[in-house]
């Protein structure tokens, strides 16, 4: 299994998490996951927007007790 | 680099700099080649040290402000940081204030004159807060 970085923005509001989730993938090599916890539903929908839009992959999003973890891979 | 998009901050209201502050940094880490002008009120806040607070014009800045939402002055930092942006202090601000470059924040670029800026923004969107 490839090295999975675990941010946790629960808490933070829009764009918060989106900004965490840069942060990392800024650091991260090319392949490894990130997995963002947020309690804010808005960057939820919103982050896999930026993350089609700069072209990494969106491998999915999970919603558990009202925690969303979305997971990325950083491509590029 | 993507589209030229130039943002105009002039207020100094809690609102209007967190919606400039949400609208650099998202715009610049989606791949955009963002400029920001800070002038009027909304330069005081960049001084260094200066910590982020500003007045609230209504409710949603007074919930805003006992949520835990990014600090306006983080997500401008974040424009510059993570997406490349630059944000310039108005020329003519800084001389009616009294300001030096070094009193200010230190991401923030050289003071620009407001006919080059928006020179520079003609190509793009400007988008005034």
């Amino acid at each position: 299994m490839a090295n999975r970085r675990l941010i946790d923005a629960r808490g933070s509001f829009c764009p918060g998490p989106l900004m965490e989730l840069i942060a990392a993938v800024k650091m991260a090599e090319i392949g490894e996951e990130i997995e963002v916890l947020s309690s804010d539903k808005g960057s939820a929908n919103d982050i896999p927007e930026w993350i089609r839009k700069v072209k990494h992959e969106h491998i999915g999003t999970e919603e558990k007790e009202g925690v969303w973890h979305i997971l990325v891979k950083k491509t590029h | 680099m993507g589209n030229r998009v130039s943002v105009v901050v002039v207020s100094g209201s809690f609102e209007r700099l967190q919606m400039a502050g949400m609208v650099a940094s998202i715009s610049a880490v989606s791949g955009n080649d963002v400029h920001v002008f800070l002038s009027m009120n909304a330069l005081a806040p960049f001084r260094k040290g200066a910590p982020s607070q500003a007045s609230p014009e209504g409710e949603m800045g007074k919930v805003m402000a006992q949520k835990k939402v990014p600090p306006f002055k983080q997500l401008f930092e974040s424009a510059v940081e993570l997406g490349d942006a630059k944000i310039y202090p108005c020329s003519m601000a800084m001389d009616v204030l009294g300001y030096a470059r070094a009193d200010l924040e230190p991401y923030l670029s050289e003071h620009m004159g407001l006919t080059k800026f928006l020179d520079e923004a003609a190509s793009g969107q400007i988008l005034t807060f």
